[in-house]
């Protein structure tokens, strides 16, 4: 495997750290431009699975194993949820992000809230695509006749 | 710290399940996820009293999520209907966790029982968000995470019978179509309309009048709905999805996921559209009653040939959805009251049955016929329960089957439809056969030689003869579900603008 593919595989270790790097432009300039949390996530997810693609799957679950994928998938949501709780115990109402830094005039709540809460977004969309990668690549053969 | 939630509760009502379900899925014992989730439905049973007795005592809840203003923003408005509805869910999902863990064990293994800890919970606020939210959209949203969960919980009973896998498919493909219908609706909605809040649709299209668009959202809903909520020639993903998911799923599906689906109808028909126009009335008049009628036959007659008890008592859900609508079909405060006192009666019947079945699974493997024989004396308890359930799915009196068809009754002679009351007491005919069945397998027929069982653990029994006492408590003393009800029908039917 290792042997074959050379320009496969040099194309792409040039090609991943700049994936990885766009990914995070997309989600923090996500406020001011085009982006934000879900598009930012499949970017970066498709960094790690096109490592996977060309590399092996073996490879790719060394960087990324699918339990800590998991784990991440979860935290993304909270992230997301903790953001609405935060604004809750502030004494707002659940996602009113003006309370977080009440300076009403340039409406930096609102900025901090969102930025936040498209994290979560981010986080958790690139943990499931490539927890979805993982479960697709690595699954068993078919099901034999019998076990329907 | 009791004050500082009340004003919060519409969210907190959400929000708690969805946020144990990512918590639930980083616990990785199974035993500790069960006790957390748990600990999280029984918090959520206790918002839904305090929620019910807050609309009560106040009337209407109106939460805006973010500070956004009523018809820019995402609100919870609460009425009597949907803290009615909450009541019904968050009861039945405390009582289904307190249940669920033997069977969990046994049924699903590893590292699934954890994970369908976090997705039972994502179900439960999916369909807590669906009912307690005040916008078109934000129903769709939360009927998808809903459904989706609910397809993978199904999919989970691939352990024990490998034919879940197919009927989570079958499940998954009717029920995208039911959402691609109502989103679609909701699209015609907002393009005829230009807004999702739907206090603020009810009045545009009062105001709007007789459309052809209107016409159209108002059959693409009613169709996505009745596919979700199994309506008699679209219920077709209804027996397989409750024959073969895990036994608690079912109990919670039975109990919990068509109502919820019955409830956004009504609230679609009477408060989004109302009832004024004659379009929507021929609907109701034209194609509800008929299709109310049918159903309440058609699916007891098929229940009688089951050999799967868990099937049979799936094809009975499909005619008791028949009772419902005819309520809403003959659209008076008393009709519409009986079918939402249905809503709960039957969330009771049910999940005592299935969880009676669920029992009989847990020792013998399977819910046949053939296996039921002789376990009126080797599983007193479960089979009594059973019994209880049974008697009040046929609506004998002293029990919550018997008020539901009573009320409904009622309503028939107040539409001076006296054949109406005939058909129903007809088809509970039916049920009494079915039911008996049953009976006689389990009381009348000898033990099988060689066949030694146990009793269900306690786990198993208490929750199910809470619900089982409850058809009774309730069938009994009616006062408080009807007027919650009758309450429940009043806001509907009025925020409509009945004529």
């Amino acid at each position: 495997m290792s042997q074959h593919h050379l320009i496969l595989r040099i194309i792409s270790k040039i090609l991943i750290p700049p994936i990885l790097l766009y990914a995070f432009y997309v989600q923090f300039h996500g406020d001011f431009g085009p982006g934000g949390g879900f598009q930012a996530g499949v970017i970066f997810a498709v960094g790690i699975i096109l490592y996977a693609l060309v590399f092996g799957l073996e490879g790719a679950q060394k960087v990324a194993p699918p339990s800590v994928v998991q784990v991440f998938m979860a935290f993304g949501v909270l992230l997301y949820a903790g953001v609405g709780v935060a604004t809750l115990l502030l004494g707002g109402n659940f996602l009113s992000y003006d309370v977080l830094h009440p300076d009403l005039a340039h409406h930096s709540g609102q900025h901090y809230g969102i930025l936040a809460v498209e994290l979560g977004v981010g986080i958790t969309v690139a943990s499931v695509m490539i927890s979805l990668f993982y479960s697709f690549a690595g699954r068993n053969a078919e099901i034999d006749d019998e076990d329907w | 710290m009791f004050d500082a939630i009340l004003p919060h509760l519409p969210i907190l009502q959400v929000i708690v399940p969805l946020i144990a379900a990512p918590l639930a899925m980083m616990i990785w014992r199974p035993n500790a996820a069960w006790g957390f989730t748990l600990v999280v439905t029984w918090a959520t049973f206790g918002l839904a009293i305090l929620l019910l007795q807050q609309v009560l005592a106040q009337g209407v809840i109106i939460y805006e999520l973010g500070d956004w203003p009523s018809p820019f923003g995402i609100v919870y408005q609460v009425d009597a209907v949907n803290a009615f509805v909450v009541l019904i869910i968050s009861s039945i999902a405390a009582l289904v966790t307190t249940y669920a863990r033997e069977g969990i064990l046994k049924e699903i293994q590893g590292r699934n029982q954890t994970l369908f800890y976090a997705v039972f919970l994502l179900c439960v606020s999916g369909l807590l968000g669906v009912t307690i939210t005040g916008d078109a959209f934000n129903v769709f949203v939360f009927l998808e995470i809903s459904s989706l969960s609910t397809y993978v919980m199904v999919a989970l009973g691939a352990q024990r019978d490998k034919r879940a896998l197919s009927s989570s498919i079958s499940y998954l493909i009717m029920g995208t179509i039911g959402a691609t219908f109502f989103v679609i609706g909701i699209g015609l909605l907002y393009m005829a309309t230009g807004t999702l809040n739907m206090a603020d649709l009810a009045d545009r299209i009062s105001n709007l009048g007789d459309s052809r668009m209107v016409r159209a959202a108002f059959a693409f809903i009613v169709v996505g709905l009745g596919l979700k909520l199994a309506v008699f020639p679209l219920h077709l993903w209804l027996p397989n999805a409750y024959t073969y998911a895990p036994s608690p799923v079912t109990a919670f599906l039975a109990a919990t996921s068509t109502k919820v689906a019955v409830y956004t109808l009504m609230r679609f028909i009477f408060t989004v559209f109302g009832t004024r126009f004659a379009f929507q009335e021929a609907t109701l008049m034209y194609l509800f009653m008929p299709l109310a009628l049918v159903g309440m036959f058609i699916p007891s007659l098929v229940a009688l040939y089951q050999v799967n008890i868990k099937r049979m008592l799936a094809y009975s859900s499909v005619a008791q959805i028949g009772y419902m609508l005819l309520g809403i079909s003959l659209a008076s405060v008393l009709s519409v009251s009986a079918a939402t006192v249905h809503l709960f009666n039957h969330a009771l019947m049910k999940a005592a049955l299935f969880m009676a079945l669920g029992a009989v699974v847990y020792r013998l493997g399977n819910a046949s016929i053939h296996t039921l024989q002789g376990l009126g004396k080797q599983m007193p308890w479960t089979m009594a329960a059973f019994v209880g359930g049974g008697l009040s799915l046929i609506g004998v009196p002293l029990t919550v089957g018997f008020v539901s068809k009573w009320l409904l009754i009622q309503s028939a002679f107040e539409a001076d439809m006296w054949w109406l009351a005939l058909l129903i007491v007809l088809s509970s005919l039916i049920a009494v056969l079915y039911v008996w069945r049953v009976i006689e397998q389990a009381y009348l027929q000898p033990i099988p030689e060689g066949r030694a069982v146990k009793e269900a653990p306690l786990s198993l029994l208490i929750p199910m003869w809470v619900l089982v006492l409850a058809n009774f408590y309730f069938g009994i003393d009616a006062s408080l579900t009807t007027r919650v009800a009758t309450q429940a029908a009043e806001g509907l039917l009025g925020m409509g603008g009945a004529p």
